[in-house]
């Protein structure tokens, strides 16, 4: 057997194709800036804070803190109180939400007013919204007036769990309304037109063929709800009962940062609760990925 | 295989409806003229009708309205004596085949194809039986599992018939199903439909705005003109004899130019004068023009002749653009005065040569009338 040459070698590409070809060029350096201010701002004080949770000031060994939170069941009775509220809200406001999205997914007469009013919350902030309930929901204000006047019991909704309640679903009620008016937006019309053609009533339109094509889109104003629902602060305080009802987890961890000045120990309930969230997204991003995902057309069009 | 009709087909072959009539359908949008107006159209059992017509003439609208997926703005739908426009769409029974083919993108062929019959409440194993036959009628038994995203463009349509065909439908509506295609596969599907028509006895109300699409395949053309009837008749009637230079404009006859009236000959030939020359014609339809009238010529491509120069009453022009295309040059020239036209020769032609042109008397048709060329928003085809 003769041995078969060496072939001859190939000149190698200049590394501006090399580089192309694994997706790599200039265009990446406009990701600069947002890697920049995610890594300063957010990922820098995120480890920071991980760090000092492990470093109490009380001392007492590495875990201190965590133990600190876990054992005093005051504390740790937080995570059930911001579970319980959270996912309510999560899951009323997508519910309310949900059918608005689906109406304004076509033009209609006023629908952008609706979108409007639907939109405000934004804006307003919950400070603002926690500001106005009391004139609602308080035993002088005109829904206890109105339950008054037909006779109806007065209603608690306010400074307790429904006021927090009422609060978190009007702030995530838009973000919601938002997200998923995107995805039935991207529903192809022909679809329902075609289920309509083979028979399909309304109902089962929606149930067959809208609901799992948003399902994605349902489940990610879910989520982000959920996130902003966990993350409630200034109306668990201004219009629930902090020290109770709504003592969710931002309390203590503001009790300990700014009350005891112990940011350790804040930093500690911190990531607990960032871990809890995390946990929920993973199990919806899971769910997620056992529903259809593909565009929701038609076809070609 | 043969096709074995189903007990339910039968049935309805049998117990079907006799005719089905659209009476004075108006759709309106907003304050814009209305789409349609005051359409009346009839179907009987069997019949395949082309609604043909430029985007906007309001072909699609009348299916749409047809279907229930429009609201009437005036008239009714009948089918034989009992009114059905005040139906939903889910209650009236017919098939829809869409120009985007919409397939449900999370549902398996074989799904797509059983929706209907599930909504029927068909038991299950029967569902299954029927949508794989539905299937094999357009050779796609194999994909019965796959997601329509897994399937070309042609195989989709293809799944969207047999999925409106499934549910064995008293009248089988399709929106522009081939216009999506490419020019290789419309032709191909184009034949699908037609041989499925005609082993399964459908009826069929098709809309598109392609004129060799409608001649090839409908029994009866209904030609629509901002959102009226313009004519009807079968393909040939229209193709041979079009009412109007708008209908002529659809049926090939692609060189459409205004002239002047001078003189009638012997029946209803007529001598108009256009390019600097006069050209003798056929005068279609009503009275005939007064002296210096504005008519509207009608020529096809195929119907020119390249004569002696010497010929006086001959259209001079100057070839500007030849294309190939096998047996014959499809050329394209320009008169001295600038306009432009269209002809298809045997004979050697080179562009920047002169060219003489003439045709036939009975093969120029003459309209009374101008004629807004931006009405014919028509895509011209290959032949």
């Amino acid at each position: 057997m003769t041995a078969t040459p060496a072939p001859a070698r190939m000149p190698r590409q200049p590394i501006r194709h090399r580089l192309a070809e694994r997706g790599i060029d200039f265009s990446l350096l406009l990701l600069l800036p947002a890697v920049a201010v995610i890594a300063g701002l957010f990922l820098y004080p995120f480890i920071y804070g991980v760090g000092i949770s492990f470093q109490p000031q009380a001392g007492g060994g590495v875990f201190a803190n965590y133990k600190n939170f876990f054992t005093d069941s005051y504390q740790s009775g937080s995570i059930l109180k911001t579970l319980r509220l959270a996912l309510p809200v999560a899951l009323v406001s997508v519910g309310l939400a949900a059918p608005l999205a689906y109406q304004c997914r076509r033009d209609f007469r006023g629908r952008k007013v609706v979108t409007l009013v639907v939109m405000l919350p934004i804006t307003f902030g919950s400070i603002l919204i926690a500001q106005g309930m009391p004139r609602v929901f308080s035993p002088y204000g005109w829904a206890n007036l109105l339950l008054n006047d037909v006779g109806l019991p007065q209603a608690n909704l306010i400074y307790n769990y429904w006021g927090t309640f009422i609060a978190a679903v009007l702030t995530t009620l838009p973000l919601s309304f938002l997200m998923m008016m995107g995805f039935f937006g991207g529903i192809d019309r022909s679809l329902e037109h075609a289920a309509a053609t083979l028979g399909a009533s309304r109902a089962a339109r929606f149930w067959r063929i809208i609901l799992p094509l948003a399902a994605p889109g349902i489940l990610t104003a879910f989520m982000l709800a959920c996130v902003e629902a966990f993350a409630i602060f200034p109306s668990a305080i201004l219009v629930g009962q902090p020290d109770n009802q709504t003592h969710v987890l931002t309390i203590p961890i503001y009790q300990a940062a700014s009350q005891n000045s112990d940011y350790t120990q804040a930093s500690a309930i911190a990531i607990v609760l960032t871990a809890i969230e995390l946990l929920i997204l993973a199990l919806a991003v899971f769910v997620r990925g056992l529903l259809f995902k593909g565009p929701a057309t038609g076809g070609k069009g | 295989m043969a096709i074995t009709m189903t007990d339910a087909q039968a049935r309805a072959a049998s117990a079907g409806f006799e005719k089905l009539s659209l009476r004075g359908v108006t759709r309106a949008y907003g304050k814009n003229p209305p789409a349609l107006r005051d359409f009346d159209l009839e179907l009987g059992r069997g019949d395949f009708v082309a609604l043909l017509g430029p985007s906007g003439c309001g072909k699609s609208t009348a299916l749409a309205c047809l279907a229930g997926l429009q609201p009437l703005t005036r008239g009714s739908i009948w089918r034989d004596e009992e009114r059905i426009d005040t139906r939903p769409t889910e209650q009236r029974g017919f098939g829809m085949v869409f120009q985007n083919y919409a397939l449900f993108p999370h549902l398996s062929v074989q799904k797509n194809v059983e929706f209907g019959l599930a909504m029927r409440k068909v038991a299950r194993r029967e569902r299954q039986q029927r949508a794989l036959a539905a299937l094999r009628t357009v050779q796609l038994e194999e994909h019965a599992g796959k997601l329509p995203s897994q399937l070309s463009g042609g195989q989709q349509q293809r799944v969207a018939i047999a999925r409106a065909l499934a549910i064995e439908p008293e009248v089988v509506l399709m929106d522009e199903p081939l216009s999506n295609l490419d020019a290789a596969l419309r032709i191909e599907m184009r034949t699908e439909i037609k041989r499925l028509y005609q082993e399964r006895g459908l009826t069929v109300l098709y809309v598109t705005h392609d004129q060799e699409e409608a001649l090839s395949l409908a029994t009866r053309l209904v030609v629509l003109r901002k959102g009226r009837l313009e004519q009807t008749g079968t393909p040939q009637e229209v193709y041979t004899n079009p009412v109007s230079a708008y209908v002529a404009g659809f049926m090939g006859y692609r060189n459409l130019f205004p002239a002047s009236y001078l003189e009638s000959g012997a029946g209803r030939e007529v001598t108009v004068s256009a390019f600097e020359t006069s050209v003798t014609g056929t005068l279609i339809a009503g009275e005939q023009p007064v002296s210096g009238g504005e008519v509207t010529v009608a020529i096809r491509p195929e119907d020119f002749t390249i004569a002696a120069d010497a010929d006086k009453n001959a259209i001079k022009a100057i070839a500007e653009v030849v294309e190939f295309h096998g047996r014959e040059l499809s050329v394209q020239a320009r008169t001295a005065a600038g306009g432009v036209l269209h002809l298809k020769t045997d004979q050697s032609v080179v562009a920047g040569s002169n060219l003489a042109l003439t045709a036939r008397p009975d093969r120029v048709l003459v309209y009374q009338g101008g004629l807004d060329r931006s009405e014919l928003d028509i895509e011209v085809g290959a032949a």
